[in-house]
């Protein structure tokens, strides 16, 4: 070690989120990077003698994927034991897009959070908004109206497809079926247009708020979202053709990254990671929020917990997003599309030039924002990913006490040692892909 | 001057040789032209080959692909290699110096001599001197192409290794895993070739292949050594779906990682020209190289046209496989190497070799084969078993 490769390794060093040799790791530590799973119930505890195994300390090499790897989605840095080619231990390390999104959430007012919120899974953002508005609505009490509800549901349903799109582009391509990239972003693109019209922007709306949503669907709404359903609904069946029966592919996926329900819920996992080990949890369904009990839709469980299932569950829930969307058409009440409270919502434009109230309430609501009562919530909601939560204190200012959004992705990928260990290198590119965790959530 | 000797070793058949020891002069001129066209060639050909698999996959893909560097972007490949002769050429600081620097060339150079036996047209008159289009005929000329083809190994192996990193060195382990296991399915499909021909020259085979599309012998050989062929050749090359060398999404660039401005380059250059040698040597062992229905006028042209027709079909599947296939992982590739396409295309070798002598014998052999081919997937299935039971992986697989 030269003068400088020690001093690199210390500036560059991330502590004990590192994997060391064996020689200086305790053996819980050992065991959990073997991939042993918490809180197992008794019994299905994994026997000890089952994660050692024997390897002479000469014979591994610790290798470094990320945080510049091109698979490893961003700027996820996995730490691998290799023997040859083969996973014996894995460490994720996280942070490298930390910005201190929380933090800066207690500095925004209530209105200004959307911004804030919609960054973290940039993949999904409408989803992020919808769950700080909901905890918003509900720390206010108010109801928002019932247009409002289902464009909700109808954007992130969209928006599921937009972010199930594009782990199909991406997965393809982490098991260089690189053309499958483009395909799964052409079809996200015909998403993205949509969004585009009714928001004005392609990611990062801040579209739904508190109180309802920013503006109503554009005219002629109901042909943009029937065509582009029309229009995706057989480009998946050419996935099919493409990947689902293509032997390499299912050789590749198959097996790999195998977890089963207990190791799922031991590690709090949800989402497609969960329901490919067969629990049919999916807040849509168990916990309804929106209007999801009154439309029509399977929930879709693997049976063997693998990445092909994760890749069935995600091409078939593409599917059931196309069929809700196509019920949203026939269901959409009209009305208005943010609720008509003036301490929650800004005036029209229009009314500040004749009312004096008006521009007094689009002064304050600006300037101040609107106070929030006392209290604590916790909301979740089922985004492409699992559980996205939103922890809400108020002490009733303007801003958050405190926000915390419980990130799918950064809960699932605790399950990266336990879905790796024994896999090869090849496998850890899968199974990283089968999670398809956004950093931005991961890191906040 | 040239000895005979040494003419007899490098072109048996070829009647430029022929005419004694008079005309020397104008006979290693000739040698010295065909040397110099083949090199010219062979360069062109890559120039187009990178740009036409630019273009063939951004239409699979809904892109348009190059199109500024000149007409319909046909110059990139050039605009790419000035670009990177210009960059700055980095040496790791682990790396073995020498054996870095010497790797690219290892890799390049076979991807040129190999291309020196394969025959592209027919023959032709230069100043009276009646020649064989092709660089060189030697009596070995198929032995030659594996020599080739293995010293090719080296070139990738040594790269990783003399990187002095990680992900290089994952690549030319697997590499020199690949490229060996595979070698062995190759060499013995051709030798099912070498079996019909009777000959290891090219020129002979080419000859032997012709008058009829029956006496092809991808035919002739009943097709699966042409398709065990296909397969080796792919994992030879190291094209996708058996691209784990390189593994852009595993291993970042595989051996080449490390590598950047013309060593890189160099690099480029010997892959794409090893894709249009391997497929020019499926069209000479398989397809009858450049023979075809051809007409009065004109009859030195129409061999080569044929013989461009054929490759380029060869050369549009190796792209239209990098765009459809994902990447098969290591294990499996060794399996498939090892377990399907070694057996295969031993046993076929056997039966050919038994139609040779008499039918009947072909007809034992193929039952003793299938014999011994159940017994193989048996002691595997065994095997698996064994193994899955030593390392449980944890799961059920479908």
């Amino acid at each position: 070690m030269t003068d400088t490769s020690s001093r690199l390794t210390a500036e560059t060093s991330e502590g004990a989120q590192e994997l060391v040799s064996r020689a200086e790791t305790t053996p819980a530590e050992l065991r959990r990077e073997e991939g042993a799973t918490l809180r197992l119930p008794e019994g299905v505890a994994l026997d000890p003698g089952d994660v050692s195994i024997e390897v002479a300390e000469d014979e591994t090499m610790i290798i470094n994927m990320g945080p510049q790897h091109p698979s490893t989605h961003g700027v996820l840095r996995v730490m691998m034991e290799l023997e040859g080619e083969m996973v014996l231990r894995s460490k994720p390390v996280i942070g490298y897009l930390h910005t201190g999104m929380e933090k800066t959430g207690e500095d925004l007012m209530y209105m200004q959070g959307g911004t804030n919120v919609t960054r973290m899974d940039y993949l999904a953002p409408l989803f992020n908004e919808l769950v700080f508005s909901m905890a918003v609505e509900q720390l206010l009490e108010i109801e928002v109206p019932e247009r409002s509800t289902w464009i909700r549901m109808l954007m992130c349903e969209l928006n599921r497809m937009s972010s199930h799109l594009l782990f199909m582009a991406t997965n393809g391509m982490d098991l260089g079926a690189v053309s499958m990239m483009i395909y799964g972003w052409r079809e996200r693109e015909l998403v993205l247009s949509f969004f585009e019209k009714t928001t004005g922007l392609r990611m990062n709306h801040n579209y739904i708020r508190p109180g309802g949503v920013a503006a109503d669907l554009p005219s002629g709404w109901q042909e943009d979202v029937a065509g582009l359903c029309d229009k995706i609904m057989p480009r998946l069946d050419e996935y099919d053709d493409l990947l689902t029966g293509q032997p390499i592919f299912r050789q590749r996926t198959e097996g790999v990254g195998v977890i089963t329900g207990e190791q799922a819920i031991a590690l709090s996992a949800t989402g497609p990671l969960l329901r490919s080990a067969g629990v049919a949890w999916d807040l849509r369904r168990s916990m309804p929020y929106l209007h999801y009990d009154q439309v029509d839709f399977d929930v879709v469980v693997g049976s063997y917990g693998d990445s092909f299932d994760r890749y069935a569950i995600r091409l078939n829930e593409i599917r059931e997003s196309i069929r809700i969307v196509r019920q949203i058409i026939d269901l959409m009440p009209e009305g208005d599309y943010r609720i008509q409270d003036k301490k929650v919502t800004p005036p029209p434009r229009g009314r500040i030039d004749e009312s004096m109230e008006a521009l007094i309430h689009h002064f304050k609501l600006f300037t101040e924002g609107f106070k929030v009562p006392e209290g604590e919530v916790y909301v979740a909601v089922e985004s492409p990913r699992g559980e996205l939560g939103c922890y809400l204190v108020s002490d009733g200012s303007a801003k958050p006490y405190r926000l915390h959004i419980r990130g799918p992705s950064f809960v699932n990928l605790q399950a990266l040692p336990l879905l790796m260990r024994g896999g090869m290198v090849a496998d850890a590119v899968a199974v990283i892909s089968s999670i398809d965790p956004v950093m931005g959530e991961v890191d906040r | 001057m040239m000895p005979v000797a040494l003419a007899h070793l490098v072109a048996v058949g070829d009647p430029l040789f022929s005419g004694g020891a008079g005309d020397t002069l104008a006979t290693l001129a000739i040698v010295v032209l065909k040397a110099v066209v083949t090199f010219v060639v062979l360069l062109v050909g890559v120039l187009f080959m990178v740009w036409f698999e630019r273009k063939v996959i951004s239409d699979m893909q809904n892109r348009i692909g190059p199109n500024r560097a000149g007409p319909f972007g046909i110059l990139q490949t050039l605009a790419d290699g000035i670009k990177l002769f210009f960059k700055e050429d980095l040496l790791p600081d682990r790396a073995d110096r020498r054996v870095f620097k010497l790797a690219p060339y290892l890799s390049l150079v076979p991807a040129f001599l190999a291309f020196a036996i394969v025959p592209v047209g027919g023959t032709i008159t230069i100043a009276h001197h009646k020649t064989f289009l092709q660089l060189a005929d030697p009596p070995i000329g198929i032995l030659f192409l594996l020599a080739m083809s293995s010293v090719a190994v080296y070139g990738v192996m040594l790269a990783g290794w003399a990187s002095g990193s990680k992900y290089p060195l994952l690549g030319s382990v697997r590499a020199s895993a690949q490229m060996v296991s595979y070698e062995a399915a190759m060499g013995l499909s051709v030798a099912t070739i070498v079996l019909l021909a009777g000959s290891l020259s090219t020129h002979d085979i080419v000859t032997a292949q012709s008058g009829g599309v029956t006496n092809l012998f991808i035919l002739k050989a009943g097709l699966i050594p042409f398709f065990i062929f296909m397969i080796a050749a792919t994992a030879e090359l190291n094209r996708p779906p058996f691209d784990l060398v390189e593994a852009e999404q595993e291993l970042v660039g595989g051996f080449h990682t490390e590598y950047s401005s013309i060593r890189f380059a160099l690099f480029f250059l010997a892959e794409f020209m090893n894709t249009i040698t391997m497929s020019a040597v499926v069209v000479t062992l398989f397809l009858g190289g450049p023979s075809g229905p051809g007409f009065h006028f004109l009859t030195w042209l129409w061999p080569i046209l044929w013989f461009v027709a054929k490759l380029f079909v060869f050369l549009f599947t190796y792209v239209w496989l990098r765009a459809t296939l994902p990447r098969l992982r290591y294990d499996q590739l060794m399996d498939l190497g090892w377990k399907v396409l070694i057996p295969a295309s031993l046993g076929w070798l056997l039966i050919m070799a038994a139609i040779q002598l008499e039918l009947w014998y072909a007809g034992v052999g193929l039952v003793l084969g299938l014999l011994a081919w159940a017994m193989l997937a048996r002691a595997m299935r065994v095997g698996r078993e064994r193994s899955a039971s030593t390392f449980a992986r944890g799961g059920v697989t479908p």
